[in-house]
């Protein structure tokens, strides 16, 4: 593997893992502030109990999502030193404003809410919860806003092969971030949605005597994961939109589409194509889907690979334009797949409890005791689409991911960092999913487990 | 026609004099951040380090990471926000400094993240094996990072090879060197002996008692680390040569106020020993800020190859942004920063119901 290959590996790795905790904290964190809203209107012992249930997990998912933020603020400087320094004029300025104007918060405010119970205010203590949900969501946007202009350069001029940035309000103003920003937020509300409700689907079915505690919380969660997973739908149409005008090479890989469409394109639900020779065995179309999909219309012609590599070549020189084709359509596929199964169990969900019956479904309920697995992979597979989707430009148009490495740093070193960063993070990953599982099954009561050991027998460790 | 001259020439001047005012303002601001890292969260570190010295039974070593429990997360951020404005404001020394301490920032950084879960899982098992593994955790993650800061402050200092196009092209051994081996050795100890000072205030009194008698152990050795590597900067440093007996009236305070340490150590007034080692700290970081100025990174090379406040910046749009956008923010952060450690003002008591 090339020094540009371990690097993109590192870099892959070590975000999707991040990404992994990023959406449950952001839209967990909303859940408890609803949660301990409420707790301070009915002043029931039992929903306090829930919500340092919820509480306890949500901070061992916190911390692992705090630890891996580390490494991303300098990873660019450790393994993208060329990137850094042509783009760090724009692209450094979100990223401080992030740990000034968001880090600081969240990370402050959390050790208020978990220290803070008997020295705050009622009203106070749930302010410093609101205060880690509106952190952890200035976080995404101000990431997002970096990575929007990684997409959608703007704001900026080239300079000596340098960009600078001229107009800070032009990247807050990134079209592709108003089309990002609000679909990855609301896919942290439904991933928090879908986490609390699943959690509690599991005391519904699985535990009687707590039944009365977690329907509270089911609905909330069934609620914000309902009104979330439409509303990601529908962002996600906005942003095919603007991404058939910003990054149409983008689209067409995403829909393994070799050829420009004829007027009426079709949108296939599953596709069988070899990525080498450009060739399509077998596909299963829906007509017009991508027309409806791209404008709004029932017909429109959609920009195929071929036609746009060339476009491409002609706009900046002789090269592969191309980014993985199997790899963006999937991701893409999985992810729209999953967003319309959680639209489907949110609102069943609802509409069974409306009707009384949702304890008639058990069945249900164990799907939905799962669940929490299903926005889990589609943020995943949104981001994967999205990044693989934009190779091989770093920064679209701009410059190129191989171009963006650092130059001297042994290929060793890279490999080093690759496999020791790994194995930490699975180990990390094993001990976090191990400590989750024990407290979901320890239940509500549980705390007096592990805040008063039964005996004080630890030895001297010299 | 003379209007116009004039006031283009005005105008320039005052580009010009933007151009150099903002460059010197963003490496203050570095500075401020790497000052606020370091005093916050030195103590936090000596904190770690000391867990299984100070805290002799289980109960003992949560009361221990309880006086450090609501505050450390916050502190790291001095660091992230470090990284980032670094980033922002001077992009080059951001990709030079980072490509080039590349494995010592990878061991930092898996140090970092042993801590954070560490202090977070290791009250969740009542196991005694699993805590006091993660507890060995907390001391090593607690004890690498002053040390990569040591060796990175001393390799600043020397200079390291930076070729023409600032890229750094030695080896990772290139790091090791003695100078920066002393450097690592005086940043673990004051930021020890710190941790031991906090304790000395925040811990329950039995533990207090402890802490202090360790500070008064470690003492002669943070004082002997720090001025022998004050000493060797006068061989090894890059500005060994500028440097006369007075190195100015920062470096000189710095010094006194670490020797004032060695006289407020044993006296009742251990609160003052605290903020007399916090004073070191802060200004002996503010020294080797203005040691480097207006250089960041000194190139062994060929000193014109060096990266300087002006050809690692930004451009001044930029700076004046990200300026308005830290003068904003900044002061807030203070505000309930400060906020935070007045709520827990009070020395952690065994009544306490702990969380970690």
């Amino acid at each position: 593997m090339t020094r540009v290959g371990l690097a993109r590996l590192q870099f892959g790795t070590m975000t999707i893992y991040h990404f992994l905790f990023v959406p449950i904290t952001i839209g967990t964190a909303f859940l408890l502030a609803i949660l301990e809203t409420r707790y301070w209107r009915t002043q029931q012992s039992s929903d306090r109990k829930v919500l340092d249930f919820f509480g306890r997990l949500f901070l061992i998912n916190f911390a692992v999502g705090v630890v891996t933020g580390i490494l991303q603020e300098f990873q660019f400087g450790m393994n993208w030193a060329t990137y850094s320094r042509f783009v760090g004029d724009v692209f450094g300025a979100p990223l401080a404003v992030e740990a000034l104007a968001a880090f600081f918060l969240e990370s402050t405010f959390i050790g208020l809410w978990i220290f803070g119970w008997d020295r705050l205010s009622p009203r106070m203590h749930t302010w410093t919860m609101w205060l880690v949900a509106i952190g952890t969501s200035l976080s995404a946007f101000w990431i997002l806003t970096a990575n929007s202009f990684m997409q959608e350069p703007v704001g900026y001029r080239l300079v000596h092969h340098h960009a600078e940035m001229t107009n800070f309000f032009a990247l807050l103003g990134n079209p592709q971030l108003w089309v990002e920003f609000p679909h990855v937020e609301l896919a942290a509300l439904t991933t928090g949605g879908f986490f609390v409700a699943s959690v509690s689907a599991y005391f519904l079915i699985n535990q009687e005597e707590y039944r009365s505690w977690f329907q509270a919380p089911f609905h909330i969660g069934l609620v914000v994961a309902a009104a979330g997973s439409i509303l990601v739908i529908v962002l996600g149409h906005e942003q095919a939109q603007h991404l058939i005008v910003a990054q149409p090479m983008k689209m067409a890989a995403s829909e393994a589409l070799w050829h420009t469409s004829g007027l009426h394109a079709a949108w296939s639900i599953i596709s069988l194509f070899n990525p080498v020779t450009h060739h399509t065995w077998f596909s299963l179309p829906i007509p017009d889907m991508l027309s409806i999909l791209a404008y709004n219309r029932l017909t429109g012609r959609v920009l195929g690979i071929s036609a746009l590599q060339h476009l491409y070549q002609r706009r900046y020189g002789p090269g592969y334009y191309v980014p993985p084709v199997f790899v963006t359509y999937w991701s893409f596929r999985l992810m729209i797949f999953l967003g319309f199964l959680m639209a489907a169990l949110s609102i069943w969900g609802l509409w069974l409890s409306r009707q009384g019956t949702l304890f008639d479904h058990p069945a249900y309920l164990r799907w939905m005791s799962w669940s929490v697995i299903f926005p889990l992979v589609a943020n995943i597979m949104g981001w994967v689409m999205t990044e693989v989707g934009r190779q091989p430009w770093i920064v679209f148009g701009l410059e190129k991911t191989a171009n963006g490495v650092s130059p001297t740093v042994p290929i060793g070193s890279v490999a080093t960092t690759d496999i020791g960063f790994t194995l930490l993070y699975l180990v990390m990953g094993i001990f976090e999913l191990r400590l989750m599982l024990k407290y979901i099954r320890l239940g509500p009561e549980a705390e007096e487990a592990y805040r008063s050991p039964p005996h004080d027998g630890i030895v001297e460790p010299h | 026609m003379t209007v116009l001259s004039s006031r283009t020439r005005r105008s320039t001047i005052a580009k010009e004099g933007l151009l150099t005012t903002l460059p010197t303002l963003w490496f203050s601001l570095i500075a401020v951040l790497f000052v606020g890292y370091f005093f916050l969260e030195g103590f936090d570190y000596g904190v770690g380090m000391l867990v299984p010295w100070v805290g002799r039974t289980d109960q003992e070593r949560r009361a221990v990471i309880a006086t450090i429990g609501p505050v450390w997360d916050a502190n790291e951020v001095w660091l992230i926000t470090a990284a980032g404005a670094l980033f922002a404001a001077f992009p080059n020394w951001y990709a030079t400094l980072f490509s080039g301490f590349y494995l010592p920032l990878a061991v930092l950084l898996a140090a970092l993240i042993l801590r954070g879960v560490a202090l977070e899982f290791r009250s969740k098992d009542e196991r005694p094996s699993w805590r006091t593994r993660w507890d060995l955790a907390i001391v090593i993650g607690s004890a690498v990072p002053p040390i990569i800061w040591g060796l990175a402050m001393g390799n600043l200092l020397h200079g390291v090879p930076i070729d023409q196009s600032m890229d750094y092209v030695g080896h990772a051994a290139t790091l090791l060197n003695p100078y920066a081996i002393v450097g690592a050795l005086a940043t673990v100890s004051l930021f020890l002996l710190h941790g031991a000072l906090y304790l000395d205030l925040k811990a329950p009194p039995e533990l207090s008692e402890r802490a202090h008698r360790i500070a008064y152990r470690i003492g002669p050795w943070t004082t002997l680390f720090y001025f022998l590597f004050v000493f060797l900067s006068y061989f090894y440093a890059h500005f060994a040569h500028k440097l006369g007996l007075d190195p100015g009236p920062i470096p000189v305070l710095a010094g006194t106020s670490m020797i004032a340490v060695r006289f407020l150590l044993p006296g009742r007034h251990r609160a003052w020993a605290f903020f007399a080692l916090g004073l070191t700290i802060i200004l002996s970081t503010i020294s080797v800020f203005l040691a480097l100025y207006p250089r960041v990174m000194i190139s062994t090379l060929n000193p014109r190859w060096s990266l300087t406040i002006w050809n690692a910046s930004s451009n001044p749009y930029s700076l004046r942004v990200m300026t308005i956008v830290a003068v904003t923010v900044l002061p807030i952060v203070l505000a309930y920063q400060a906020w935070t450690y007045w709520i827990f003002r009070q020395r952690v008591s065994f009544q306490d119901t702990w969380h970690y």
